[in-house]
């Protein structure tokens, strides 16, 4: 019951004007972003990031949160109405929400869009609610041992999870690794890497590096591409958003199962993408007739939907209490606190309580005024993709440029940020994920001096990693999932195996 | 948003221009005071004191923001300092890095090449062990440190500064050897020692007040020559004064750190000048002496010649005791 009290108090440090008024800014601006394509939520939370530099911390988070929100709300409008996915956990939703407009059924799909968005959250932050207050008295058992097995749990299971091609994902989180080495080396006291350049002390901005990997690159992209926008108009009434609820219910089954996928992918490094897939695979795998789904079966809209948004806010869960950030937008608010002078882990359910309340509540109250703001607003967000690409790209070019710049106040990361986006584009291109960099260059400094402190204090012993229940589970597993490939390799050949000779003796 | 405050600041500022006496120079718009320091650290906090006090007492029209410039240990800081040269609107709240950080790590950086305004604070140094450990006084601590195996881990800010520097001579007086372990922040060595991570730290009072209220470290004494002055009960039986000197427990270190406020170079001796007044000001407010009966600091303010003398001299003692340690950088 710890949690009700806190969640009130939550709510007591959210409903303030001033915080109320930072949040619909911050849905609106994050609906926009995640309708526009080339944009979407990490890179809009990092463009964005800057404004709050000044806020006080609460505030801060409350309207970067609120832009995350809006932008999974937002991907789904260009998914239905245009085929073009705002985000890539949308991907899954255009398989039948786009079929569901051309049929005349756009407001249908968008209504169950959102919806089914809602649900995903709201079973996602009630996870949250309950298992927060727990993680406050587990915040002093972590020394450095503990800290470094917890980075190599996000690292091997980046690698053993991931979607991607194991040797691209290690090569990328390889180079993430090498440059967050640059600059002051804390264990040591000397710098390293900085080749004389006292531009490159401060190391590298992982913030420059993410505007410049995602935001530029994606332009790029888009603009190789020739983007042509052409879509459905649509418009919500309130007898179409009551028809679907009405219909809600029959899909319970559905809508818990992806609400499940979302919270374990969100929770572990997975993230929405992967769920969204894993939601809409399951569904249909699970369903009667699989020949319906692809045709514009509203039950494909569900079923993604759901699971990309609980696997986004349950993402914010192992970023606030271990500091490891479940998905890309989380890693990028990680890096907020940080600004913010706010130290993500454990401890800061004990030293911030206002600040992690307020950000529980904000969840709450975020998406429901979200989920009013999208139904009502629709045919608003729609006419932005009528707008020319070659007028909205560089605008972004702009905002990326003053985000880079605003971080530090430093020119050199203007440029920092352009050849990264150049980085990416290659990237992109020969198909390396952007995500294991990302990780490595905001975790890999960490990490390394978990490490180095865990050797120091131990003289050098690597059995330190087993020396307690916590620390060797976690280091445990963290192997499991490197190698998980091969050992689910192994248990299917297996299972194969026992299957033939079971089959080979009933003969 | 931020623009229509500032615009009404500056329109408020304007206006108060005409009534209040008028100085040689004056801020014209909000002053940074930055932080050579990570979030929550000794800095961070007298900065957000200090921040308070001004506004609150009206010392200044012009707001004051705190910025956080931990980065590369405080280095980040001082290059941050050293390229505003000209910059009156921007004042480093300064702490022993700036004489050890260009020894240790060969930072192309020299105090001298900022203008002093004034030292406000000198800050104490404890030796504080977890409140679970048997050990009361520093003898029964050392004796048990000597024959520890694996060494006590000794919890501390950064590698090869302050905190290194006394545990190095701590090792030299005691015979006993310690795990050194470089965090990134006080606040981050009081939690390790509390999670029993660490056996012991040498945190300024500040870091570790709030755990040492909580009961869970234990003060074994101040590296001073004299006890602490303030006799005002911070936990249930003991106050600052409670705590004995390390000398008198018969381990002879004793170590002071400025904190003193800095400008950048080529500032005008006008814009010197309006800072050291309203510095000067400030350590009379009260906010400040609650400050530093709370933290356990020593009031202290030193400005123009007093203080470049203060700072040579304690250029020189940092540099002795830092290669002492061994930790001058070739």
């Amino acid at each position: 019951m710890e949690a009700f009290g806190l969640l009130i108090y939550g709510f007591s440090v959210l409903l303030t004007w001033k915080t109320l008024a930072l949040m619909m800014v911050g849905l609106v601006l994050g609906i926009f972003v995640g309708v526009l394509p080339g944009l979407g939520g990490p890179n809009g939370v990092a463009i964005l990031l800057p404004l709050t530099f000044t806020m006080d911390p609460t505030s801060a988070i409350v309207m970067l949160s609120c832009i995350y929100w809006g932008a999974l709300f937002g991907g789904a409008i260009t998914s239905i109405l245009f085929n073009i996915p705002g985000e890539a956990w949308s991907v899954a939703t255009t398989f039948d929400g786009y079929p569901m407009a051309q049929q005349g059924k756009a407001a249908e799909a968008l209504t169950a869009a959102f919806t089914s968005s809602f649900i995903g959250s709201l079973v996602a932050v009630l996870l949250i609610t309950f298992l927060a207050p727990g993680i406050a008295s587990f915040a002093l058992r972590f020394g450095p041992p503990e800290f470094f097995a917890v980075y190599l749990l996000t690292f091997c299971s980046f690698v053993g999870l991931g979607r991607e091609e194991k040797h691209k994902t290690i090569i990328s989180m390889t180079l993430g690794l090498l440059l967050a080495g640059v600059g002051m080396d804390t264990v040591s006291g000397q710098l390293r890497m900085t080749f004389g350049s006292n531009e490159l002390l401060r190391g590298i901005n992982f913030l420059v590096a993410v505007i410049g990997l995602f935001g530029i690159s994606e332009i790029l992209l888009t603009m190789e591409e020739r983007l042509a926008l052409r879509g459905h108009a649509a418009s919500i009434s309130p007898r179409v958003v009551l028809k679907v609820w009405k219909e809600l219910p029959r899909y319970w089954a559905t809508l818990l199962r992806s609400s499940a996928i979302g919270c374990w992918l969100g929770i572990t490094p997975g993230g929405a993408i992967a769920a969204s897939f894993m939601g809409y695979n399951l569904a249909k795998r699970f369903a009667r007739d699989k020949d319906s789904f692809g045709k514009g079966r509203i039950e494909g809209v569900f079923a993604p939907e759901t699971a990309a948004h609980a696997s986004g806010t349950s993402a914010l869960l192992p970023m606030l209490a271990l500091g490891i950030p479940g998905s890309g937008t989380a890693a990028i608010l990680l890096g907020g606190l940080m600004v913010w002078g706010l130290n993500p882990g454990p401890l800061l359910f004990v030293e911030h309580k206002g600040f992690v309340w307020g950000l529980i509540a904000s969840m709450y109250l975020g998406n429901v005024v979200g989920l009013i703001l999208v139904l009502t607003t629709v045919p608003l967000f729609a006419a932005v993709l009528r707008v020319p690409f070659s007028a909205i790209a560089p605008m972004i070019v702009v905002s990326c440029a003053i985000g880079a710049y605003a971080i530090q106040n430093a020119m050199f990361d203007i440029w920092l940020m352009l050849v990264f986006g150049v980085v990416g584009y290659a990237f992109k291109k020969i198909g390396i994920p952007l995500a294991p960099f990302t990780l490595a260059l905001v975790l890999g400094n960490r990490a390394e001096d978990a490490f180095r402190l865990s050797m120091i204090g131990a003289g050098g012993d690597l059995r330190v990693f087993w020396s307690n229940a916590l620390v060797g589970s976690i280091t445990t597993l963290a192997l499991v999932l490197l190698f998980w490939p091969l050992i689910s390799g192994a248990m299917a050949q297996m299972r194969n195996a026992i299957r033939r000779d079971a089959r080979l003796g009933t003969k | 948003m931020s623009r229509q405050i500032g615009f009404l600041a500056s329109a408020l500022a304007a206006l108060a221009l005409t009534t209040a006496p008028a100085f040689a120079w004056e801020p014209s718009k909000p002053v940074e005071i930055v932080v050579a320091a990570g979030a929550g650290g000794a800095s961070d906090q007298m900065a957000r004191m200090m921040q308070a006090a001004i506004q609150k007492n009206n010392l200044m029209k012009q707001p004051m923001v705190v910025s956080l410039k931990g980065g590369a240990s405080g280095a980040e800081a001082l290059m941050y300092m050293k390229s505003s040269a000209g910059d009156p609107h921007r004042t480093l709240i300064a702490y022993s890095l700036i004489y050890m950080l260009p020894l240790s790590a060969k930072i192309p950086f020299n105090w001298r090449e900022l203008t002093p305004v004034s030292v406000i604070a000198l800050d104490q140094f404890v030796l504080w062990t977890n409140a679970q450990l048997p050990y009361k006084t520093v003898k029964e601590f050392a004796d048990a440190a000597k024959t520890a195996n694996p060494p006590f881990k000794m919890g501390g800010t950064g590698s090869k500064r302050e905190d290194h520097v006394l545990t190095v001579f701590l090792e030299k007086k005691t015979g006993a050897k310690f795990a050194y372990l470089p965090y990134k922040s006080g606040g981050e060595a009081a939690t390790q020692l509390v999670g029993n991570h660490t056996q012991s730290n040498v945190n300024n009072p500040s870091e570790n007040l709030e755990v040492w209220r909580a009961g869970q470290v234990r003060p074994l004494c101040v590296f001073d020559k004299e006890r602490m002055q303030y006799r005002t009960k911070v936990t249930d039986s003991m106050s600052w004064n409670d705590i004995p000197t390390c000398k008198d427990q018969g381990v002879d270190v004793q170590y002071l750190m400025l904190r003193a406020m800095f400008l950048p170079g080529k500032v005008t001796p006008e814009q010197t000048a309006f800072y050291v007044d309203l510095f000067s000001k400030l350590t009379r407010t009260s906010e400040y002496k609650e400050y530093m009966e709370k933290q356990a600091l020593k009031p202290v303010f030193l400005a123009g010649k007093d203080m470049l003398k203060f700072l040579e001299e304690d250029d020189a003692l940092n540099r002795n005791l830092m290669t002492e340690a061994g930790f001058v950088a070739n």
